[in-house]
Order: C-alpha cells, then sequence, then structure tokens
C-alpha cells in the first residue's frame, strides 16, 4: 500500500499544473467560478489550446497520435482541470466517439473524422436517448431503414447536449425490429447539415439552454457511416459507456466546488461573524469534507484497480452513485450559504436583463444547485447504477 | 379535540381552489374574501387566525399562484397594527397593494439590527431581496428613529427611490431598494409588531409549502403509473415505491407541524416562537426532500422548464430561503427551548 503517486505521475501533474496556470482563459476561469455556462468560443479556445498541448488526445492510444495516458494520469489531468477552474474537455467527440472509431470504425472512418476531431472541424453530440427510451435505453425506436445505399432514418432523439453547436451526430438507431431489443440496434454517424434534420431547444429548470431534441424525417444517411457492424451498435454503446468511467466520481469538481464553498463561508456573515464559524454550518461543511476524502480514495482504488488490469465495470457504478450525490451536497450548502441571496432567480436564456443584486459568488448558487439534479439522473440514473450494483457486485 | 377545519373555512379553501384552477387575478382574489381572511374582524376582515392563515395558503401553494398575498398580509398586518383602517380597508378590497421592506445587506436572516434611518420627513437606508416591490403601491419600510425601530410608509414612485427587480426563485419578483432621504410617512410600530406579523408570515410560507408538496408529490404519482420503462410503469418497482411512500410520511409530518403552528400563532411570544421555528425547520428540510425527490423520481422530464413541476420545485427550494432557513430555525429552537 502507496497513498503516494509515483515520481513519474509527480512530474506528469507538474506539467499539467503549469501548463492550466499559463493557458486557461481568465475570463472563462471567472465564469466557471461562479457557476455560469461557458459560450462556444470559450469551449473552442480551450479545444484549440489542448489539441496544441497534445492533451486533447492524452488519453488516446499512441497509434491514433495519442498519449495513451494511465488511468491515474487521466484523473490527475481532470483533478488539475477542475482544481484550476479550467472548462471541460467537451466529450462527444474526444472522449465517447474516438474510443468507439478506435476500436470498432473502418480504416476510412478512423482517417477522417479522428483528425476532424482534434480540430475542432466536426462537433459532435449524441443521439442515444428518446422520450420513450430513457434509463430503458434499449428500447429505442429511431428506425432506420436500408434503401439502396443509404439508410433512411426516422423519429426523435432527446436530451442532445450542446446539440445547437453540433455540426455530426452519432446515433443507436433500430434497424430490427424482429429480434431482442439489444440485437437490432445499430450506430450510425450523420451530417447534421442533412435535410429532415431538425434540432429544438430544451430550456432546462435553471433556465439555460444545454439540451436539445433533435428530430429525424426521412433523413439519407449514406451505409458508409454505420460504425462496425450492423444491428451490433448496442456492443459498441455499452463499450462506449464503460470507456469515459475515471471522470465519473467527479471528485476534482468536488474538490474545486468544497474550495469554493469554503470561501463564500468565509464572507458571508452570519449574526455578525462569518457564516464558516456557525457551528451548525461548519458541522454540514465538516460531513460533507470528510466524505469527500473517502471519495478521493474510493475513486484512487477503483481508477488503480483498472490500471493493472482489473475491469472497473460496477465499481464505477458506485463513484457515480456516491460522486453524484457529494458534488450534489455541495451544491446544495452552496445555495444555503447565500442565504437570502438564493432568491433572486436571474437565468442566461429566459432574461436579458442579467443584474444580480447579491455578491458575485451568490448569482449562480440556486441556479447551479438546479442545474445539478441533472447528474444524479443523466449517464444512468442512480436508481440504475444501484441496479447494477445489487445485480453485479452483490450478485442479488 | 377536532381536526376538521370549520365549515366557513372549508368552503373558503374550496372555493379558492376552484377559482386559482380556473387561473385567478387579484381582483378575483379580493373579492373571494382571501385577503379579507387574513384580518380579523377587528380588523375589518372576517379571519385572521392562524388556522385562516393556513387553509388559504395552502391552497395558494397547491395551485402555485405566485400572486403577492403573504405580502398583503404581512405589510396590511403592520398597517392595522398602526391603526391605519382606512390603508387596511383597501388593502382587503385588493385596491392597495402593500409590501414590507426590512431585510438589509449582512443581516442573512435576522431580523436586526437594521441600519435604515429615517430623519425627520425622510428615510435612508438598504433594503434587500424585498418581495414584490415592483407592483407595490406602498412600501412599509422599517427604520431607526430615535434609537428605536419604527414604520414608515414610501411611495416607491416618489424622489429618493431606487428599485432595482428580478424574477424570484418561488415565482415572483424580488427588488433592492435604496432609499436616499426617501419621503416617508411615520406609522408608528413596534419590534414586537413586527416580529408577531412575521411569526404569521413565517406559518403563510409553511402553509403554502404543504400545499405545493401536495402538488409534488400528486405529479410524481401520476408520473409513476403512467411512465414506463422495461415493459412497466416505474411506480411497480419497490426502489421507487418505498422513497415514494417515505415523501407521504415526510408531508404528513409537515402538515401535522404546520397544525402545531397554526393553533399557537397566538400564544405567548416564547411558546408562539418555538412553534415557528419547529415549523420552519421541519418543512424547510421537508420541502426539499419533497422536490429533490420528485425531479430524481421523474428523472430527465423534471429538469426541463416546460414541465410544470419545474416551477413548484424551484418554489419548494425557495421555502428555506425566507424567514429563516432551517439551520437559522434549528438555533433558536434550541435557544427557546433552553
Amino acid at each position: 500500500m502507496d497513498l503516494n503517486y509515483t515520481a513519474e505521475e509527480r512530474a506528469f501533474q507538474q506539467e499539467v499544473r503549469a501548463f492550466m496556470k499559463a493557458k486557461v482563459a481568465p475570463e472563462a476561469a471567472a465564469k466557471i467560478a461562479v457557476g455560469t455556462h461557458l459560450d462556444k468560443a470559450d469551449m473552442d479556445l480551450w479545444h484549440r489550446r489542448l489539441n496544441e498541448q497534445g492533451y486533447l488526445a492524452g488519453a488516446w492510444p499512441k497509434a491514433f497520435g495519442g498519449g495513451e495516458w494511465s488511468a491515474v494520469q487521466k484523473h490527475i489531468f481532470e483533478e488539475e482541470t477542475a482544481y484550476h477552474n479550467a472548462p471541460r474537455i467537451v466529450p462527444f467527440g474526444v472522449g465517447m466517439l474516438a474510443p468507439v472509431l478506435q476500436a470498432f470504425g473502418s480504416k476510412a472512418q478512423q482517417d477522417y473524422y479522428l483528425p476532424r476531431i482534434l480540430s475542432g472541424e466536426d462537433w459532435w453530440c449524441q443521439g442515444y436517448s428518446e422520450p420513450g427510451a430513457g434509463s430503458d435505453l434499449a428500447s429505442l425506436k429511431t428506425r432506420a431503414v436500408r434503401d439502396g445505399d443509404h439508410y433512411v432514418v426516422n423519429g426523435q432523439k432527446t436530451w442532445t447536449t450542446l446539440g445547437q453547436f453540433a455540426n455530426k451526430i452519432f446515433c443507436l438507431v433500430r434497424t430490427d425490429t424482429t429480434v431482442k431489443q439489444q440485437r437490432g440496434i445499430s450506430f450510425l454517424l450523420i451530417d447534421m447539415d442533412t435535410p429532415g434534420i431538425e434540432v429544438r431547444p430544451i430550456i432546462l429548470i435553471d433556465g439555460v439552454h444545454e439540451v436539445n431534441e433533435v428530430w429525424f424525417t426521412d433523413v439519407r444517411v449514406p451505409i458508409e457511416n454505420l460504425v462496425g457492424e450492423e444491428n451490433m451498435g448496442w456492443t459498441y454503446a455499452k463499450y462506449l459507456l464503460t470507456h469515459e468511467r475515471t471522470g465519473i466520481a467527479g471528485v476534482g469538481f468536488a474538490n474545486a466546488g468544497l474550495d469554493a464553498l469554503k470561501r463564500v463561508a468565509r464572507t458571508e456573515m452570519h449574526h455578525g461573524r462569518p457564516l464558516i464559524e456557525d457551528p451548525l454550518f461548519a458541522a454540514r461543511l465538516a460531513r460533507i469534507e470528510i466524505d469527500l476524502m473517502a471519495m478521493a480514495t474510493t475513486n484512487l482504488r477503483v481508477v488503480a484497480g483498472a490500471d493493472a488490469g482489473a475491469a472497473p465495470g460496477a465499481e464505477s457504478s458506485m463513484l457515480k452513485v456516491k460522486g453524484s450525490i457529494i458534488r450534489q451536497q455541495i451544491n446544495d450548502l452552496a445555495r444555503r450559504a447565500v442565504g437570502p441571496w438564493a432568491v433572486p432567480f436571474v437565468s442566461e436564456d429566459l432574461d436579458s436583463n442579467l443584474y444580480h443584486p447579491g455578491p458575485d459568488y451568490a448569482a449562480k448558487a440556486s441556479n447551479t444547485y438546479l442545474n445539478n439534479r441533472k447528474i444524479s439522473i443523466y449517464g444512468g440514473s442512480n436508481e440504475v447504477q444501484r441496479g447494477i450494483i445489487t445485480k453485479a457486485i452483490l450478485g442479488l | 379535540m377536532d381536526f376538521n377545519h370549520t365549515e366557513e373555512r372549508r368552503m373558503l379553501a374550496d372555493s379558492l381552489r376552484r377559482t386559482l384552477e380556473r387561473g385567478a387575478d387579484w381582483a378575483a382574489l379580493a373579492e373571494l374574501g382571501v385577503l379579507g381572511a387574513l384580518f380579523t374582524e377587528d380588523e375589518g376582515g372576517f379571519g385572521g387566525a392562524g388556522f385562516d392563515i393556513a387553509v388559504v395558503f395552502e391552497e395558494l401553494g397547491r395551485a402555485g399562484c405566485t400572486l403577492p398575498v403573504l405580502e398583503a398580509g404581512l405589510a396590511g398586518g403592520l398597517l392595522a397594527d398602526c391603526g391605519k383602517a382606512d390603508l387596511v380597508e383597501q388593502v382587503i378590497a385588493g385596491d392597495l397593494r402593500v409590501t414590507l421592506a426590512h431585510g438589509e445587506p449582512g443581516l442573512r436572516y435576522d431580523l436586526g439590527p437594521i441600519t435604515t434611518t429615517a430623519n425627520g420627513g425622510s428615510v435612508s437606508g438598504r433594503k434587500t431581496v424585498v418581495s414584490a416591490a415592483e407592483d407595490a403601491d406602498l412600501l412599509i419600510v422599517s427604520a431607526m428613529a430615535d434609537g428605536a425601530l419604527a414604520l414608515f410608509s414610501v411611495d416607491p414612485k416618489g424622489a429618493g427611490v431606487t428599485l432595482h427587480s428580478t424574477p424570484s426563485l418561488d415565482g415572483g419578483t424580488v427588488s433592492e431598494l435604496t432609499l436616499d432621504a426617501a419621503p416617508a410617512t411615520a406609522l408608528g410600530g413596534t419590534q414586537a409588531q413586527l416580529e408577531a406579523r412575521i411569526a404569521m408570515a413565517t406559518l403563510a410560507v409553511c402553509a403554502d409549502a404543504i400545499g405545493c408538496m401536495d402538488t409534488a408529490r400528486d405529479m410524481t404519482l401520476e408520473y409513476l403509473r403512467t411512465r414506463t420503462q422495461f415493459g412497466v410503469p416505474i411506480g411497480k418497482f419497490q426502489a421507487l415505491q418505498h422513497r415514494m411512500a417515505d415523501v407521504a410520511i415526510e408531508i404528513e409530518m409537515a402538515r401535522s407541524a404546520v397544525i402545531n403552528l397554526a393553533g399557537a400563532i397566538g400564544s405567548d411570544v416564547a411558546p408562539r416562537d418555538r412553534q415557528v421555528s419547529a415549523a420552519k425547520n421541519l418543512v424547510g428540510r421537508t420541502a426539499l426532500l419533497v422536490a429533490e425527490e420528485a425531479i430524481q423520481m421523474h428523472g430527465g422530464i423534471a429538469m426541463t422548464e416546460e414541465y410544470a413541476l419545474a416551477p413548484i420545485s424551484r418554489r419548494l427550494v425557495a421555502v428555506d430561503h425566507r424567514f429563516g432557513d432551517e439551520d437559522w430555525h434549528l438555533e433558536r429552537f434550541i435557544r427557546l427551548s433552553a
């Protein structure tokens, strides 16, 4: 047992830290620090800077020009990202589609799409969930019917994050209705400019346009845009879901959130003294910090296990459940910390007047709290994760 | 012992519920007697008891009504305390919209010490998170005069008054109020009267939350019955059934806490405030639980602005941020229980 990073890992941490200090745009960091959503330009700039440094493809295999980072290196990168209030890598191309193409795509698909992901030429979004297929994703109904050298796609996808910026979408579509649900799904790459695609915004509870509905009406997709084999899409989808697992606990974000919360609690006054000295508030803060310390180690145990070749499968469900709860508790306490300033509710995409009366750190406390109720719902709700734990780990 | 509301209160609640379901404006509420129910007969109304407040606000919360009834009761009540029968009559008729401007920067949930001061015929200072000031005809402003708290009426459109308004988490508006030697009329009033009216307003927030929680529970139950995944309604999953049962239990506990408070609101200060803090602590906790569980059990759809649960969830989250949060009342309950 050794709880320290190796010398190589520490060197990597120093390198990433120096990069973050030099390259994170102060404007973006300021937005992230108070919970304001980034605009496309902020995300594009960070994408470019990461690509110049080689960090964008850090997790990719060397065969595809990547850095082949270990799970611990990925963890370090995510931790530093959060600590410096750097933007997150927009995951849909780099972290989700790319591994699928690298494992199952044709040489032509790899040669064409992977460089465009890194250059930022393509912005991918994810077409998985449907109105009737959420937790039960395999029941998806969007149809793709072969017609000559095209598929004709009809249906509707939802919760398409940042789809308003995307020029490409990877979709799970039903290509066979006669077999067991999971066996009739294919993985298709679709150009968002194809006639018949309509993107409609969904405004979330915090008033922000973050996700979309995507409607497909007789959308013609060339058959060379099929990834792998027809009707094998479920296998690729599961591969994609298990691939991005190191960040699932969100420990870096939780640490950054806790630091920010402590700063607020030192500034806010309660009975004429800093809120952080209030025993009830201090107790809430301490309980979360104690949980987070244990979470960080739980996360590293799973990460280290994956590095040694163990499958991180069901353990990552534990990280998702507990990690999301801790992050939501931090958001909850951050909202409590600002007291009556939580009541003015100004949302970016609903109001033109963005005046918020309280201190800067209070402006988004309620919005962030509300928005992050999503993290125990998306990517497999905590109920689905608990189901996985019960079956795969506990054998019930 | 009888846990049934009187016939009159049941009738008021029923007609208020039907009126709100049709979509009621301010005049409709006044005509129905909703504003009159907040005041005693001596004050010109026909209610004013804890259970009058409880039935009215439970219905307002159930419907998610964002009209400033609470503000009318709070500021109007203070006008009654100051003997301003003519103004109270206008409030009850729905012809005069009033709101209390009391909170100040740095006070958090404490009621004092305030720094707004009265000087001759004017007041100066800053008031924060003032509910429904944007549409108010008259502001009731607390200020220090000769070393004691007193109340003043201020014309929101008058000289020296600046309002910055934003939407609020509970669906209304809140304003920042800057008073720079704003002309003001002295009303009288005492700290004790202010505290008694805020106790009553806290009961109103708690009762509102009960109605709001009932709505969130009913919507969630409906969703559990109709949303199908894995070939069955998701309400068939025991993991959700038991959590829904806990939600139902906690709402009944909150309802009892509000009954305790409504029964004690007219008693002496110490027992009254102990019940205020007990109820507000418990209701604050429960409102958050119900909001979070309603969202989680719905899933993604509850995260959308378009779905009717969104304003209800926000209103439930806002409960804990008005008139003292869970911890503020826990601390006060401990102090008052010593």
